[in-house]
């Protein structure tokens, strides 16, 4: 299996903090009938980030661009972890030790594991160290 | 109050009109003869100084804008040469380029002999103490009050703006009787003051101050002067006439400009025609003895009417109102002149930001603020809120040192800032004065 395939594409929403604005892009992604797989909100001084991973997100970027809004794709990885204690530490540590820095990180507990959304500094790097000790990732196309 | 220079300040109108006449008619022939910028613009307008029979001929003179000074930079309309000029003064112009102001030795003497006469025509003089909170520097408000001040053989405290604290402890220490600043840093270092539990009514000698670089209203005044305890004059000028130079007497009955100084009118600001006294438009001034750069019917972009009536303290000069507000939309901020047009030069400077913006200005206690609302650029955009919160910083930082006015800046999603050309969305004044 070639590597960059366990690239995942995110989008990432530019977001004014002020109500509404997630249900505006909610509602978006619903009525192009998009699923969201996971999600998560940085929010800084009055404005704030949405990142999201979709089932299709060609479509969400052009659907939510067409609304307006200030989108762009990010490389994530999505690393399946044993839901249980030591999980989340296993993969820290194998990251840490090889000097990749990650940016940022979201989770979501699915049917059969969690998955931890990494943004890394060197994301091929990443990947190659996660799968060299045995780690598992989650794979493009995503399917809910 | 008893008149500082009597024989010019109760000099008969006929013979103060002879003096302005006369000095008009050789400051004219003077420019015509010595300038070149001055000479073209005459013979571009069909005028020649031998027209200039009565001081009603005034009017066939071309007028004079703030965008000479801009086209000029940085003195190549000044009438002194580099070797005379004493001082320069530097504000903010309406884009990249800022106005620079220069004055000879009687230039300066001219500038502090008009604000001599005119703190005293409130009752100011040898003994009191005056603390300058005007900023000092390129700015015209702190070395202009400061000058004019000592002139009078008052004593000066020169402050300038900030570190209120201590501006509370130095007017109660050194026995302060006047202040010269914006009255909404005097609100602000009242509140200062009363958080410290200092009293200006009761526990300092305050008594007077001279209050402008902003508009203010007749309400702000009394808020000022109940609170306080001191009695408020507005005071006027602005660079390309000098820097600060006139204020109301104790009558509090408008603004005396000294005729030998200055020749008033006031046009309609849409054709230029001239008005009558009493009719507000705007405020056109030509400087009858400035030596390095001697604007002649200056349009100021400042609305008022003129008062010709003879005041009841005695002096002869003629009166403006209040600053009733702008021709254009420049914007007036802590003191300091913003156009939306140097906000808009400067985002054209950042290709992380669009180029669309909206400035919403407010006041935070006493305190003028100003915000800016910017759109991320699609290049730009990153989904890490380090990089965003830096091109936040970014910003501001590039805004304030092009406008000298701290501003905070506000990250917007695309397509929320108003499109379409027109200040009254572009602008938000939320202050209300």
């Amino acid at each position: 299996m070639e590597k960059s395939s366990y690239i995942i594409k995110q989008i990432s929403v530019f977001s004014e903090n002020r109500p509404g604005r997630l249900a505006a892009i909610a509602a978006a992604l619903r009525d192009a009938e998009i699923n969201i797989l996971a999600f998560s909100i940085a929010e800084a001084d009055g404005f704030g980030v949405v990142r999201a991973l979709v089932d299709r997100p060609d479509d969400a970027y052009r659907t939510l661009t067409d609304l307006g809004f200030r989108v762009s794709f990010t490389d994530v990885i999505g690393v399946k972890m044993r839901d249980e204690p030591g999980g989340l530490s296993e993969i820290a540590s194998v990251l840490g030790d090889a000097g990749i820095n990650i940016e940022y990180a979201y989770a979501y507990s699915g049917k059969d594991a969690a998955v931890l959304i990494l943004r890394v500094d060197q994301v091929e790097d990443a990947v190659r160290k996660i799968l060299d000790h045995g780690g598992e990732l989650l794979r493009l196309p995503i399917r809910s | 109050m008893p008149p500082w220079n009597p024989r010019i300040e109760e000099m008969p109108i006929d013979e103060l009109q002879r003096l302005q006449f006369k000095l008009l008619k050789s400051q004219i022939y003077r420019l015509y003869s010595f300038n070149e910028f001055y000479k073209r613009r005459m013979k571009e307008h069909g005028v020649h100084p031998d027209d200039i029979r009565t001081l009603g001929d005034l009017a066939k003179l071309p007028f004079m804008y703030k965008s000479d000074l801009r086209d000029g930079y940085p003195d190549r309309i000044f009438t002194a040469e580099r070797s005379e000029l004493v001082r320069y003064h530097v504000s903010s112009g309406t884009t990249g380029k800022p106005t620079v102001v220069g004055y000879t030795e009687r230039d300066i003497a001219n500038w502090s002999e008009s604000l001599a006469r005119a703190f005293s025509s409130c009752g100011l003089g040898r003994g009191d103490v005056v603390q300058v909170s005007y900023g000092y520097g390129l700015f015209t408000g702190g070395l202009g009050a400061h000058y004019g001040a000592e002139r009078l053989g008052a004593t000066v405290l020169p402050t300038s703006v900030g570190n209120t604290e201590r501006q509370v402890e130095l007017m109660q220490d050194l026995h302060v009787t006047a202040i010269a600043c914006t009255p909404s840093y005097l609100l602000h270092i009242a509140e200062v003051a009363e958080k410290m539990g200092v009293s200006i009514r009761n526990d300092t000698n305050l008594r007077m101050g001279f209050l402008g670089a902003e508009a203010w209203s007749e309400q702000m005044r009394t808020r000022i002067q109940d609170w306080l305890g001191i009695r408020a004059y507005d005071i006027y000028g602005t660079s390309e006439l000098s820097g600060p130079m006139f204020t109301e007497c104790s009558e509090q009955k408008g603004i005396h400009v000294w005729g030998d100084l200055a020749l008033l009118e006031v046009v309609d600001p849409a054709t230029g025609e001239v008005l009558e006294p009493g009719e507000e438009g705007e405020l056109t001034v030509t400087m009858l003895q400035k030596e390095a750069l001697p604007m002649v019917r200056y349009r100021t972009g400042d609305l008022t009417a003129i008062d010709t009536d003879p005041c009841t303290c005695g002096r002869t000069h003629p009166r403006i109102g209040r600053i009733r507000g702008r021709v254009d939309d420049m914007l007036i901020i802590r003191g300091i002149n913003v156009f939306p047009s140097q906000v808009e030069h400067t985002l054209l400077g950042i290709p992380d930001v669009g180029k669309h913006f909206q400035i919403v200005v407010d006041r935070k206690g006493a305190l003028d603020s100003m915000l800016v609302r910017v759109e991320v650029s699609e290049e730009a955009f990153s989904d890490k809120i380090p990089d965003l919160m830096e091109i936040k910083r970014k910003v501001e930082h590039r805004l304030r040192s092009s406008l000298n006015v701290s501003v905070e800046v506000e990250l917007v999603e695309p397509g929320t800032l108003p499109r379409f050309e027109g200040k009254s969305r572009k602008v938000i004044d939320r202050r209300s004065l």
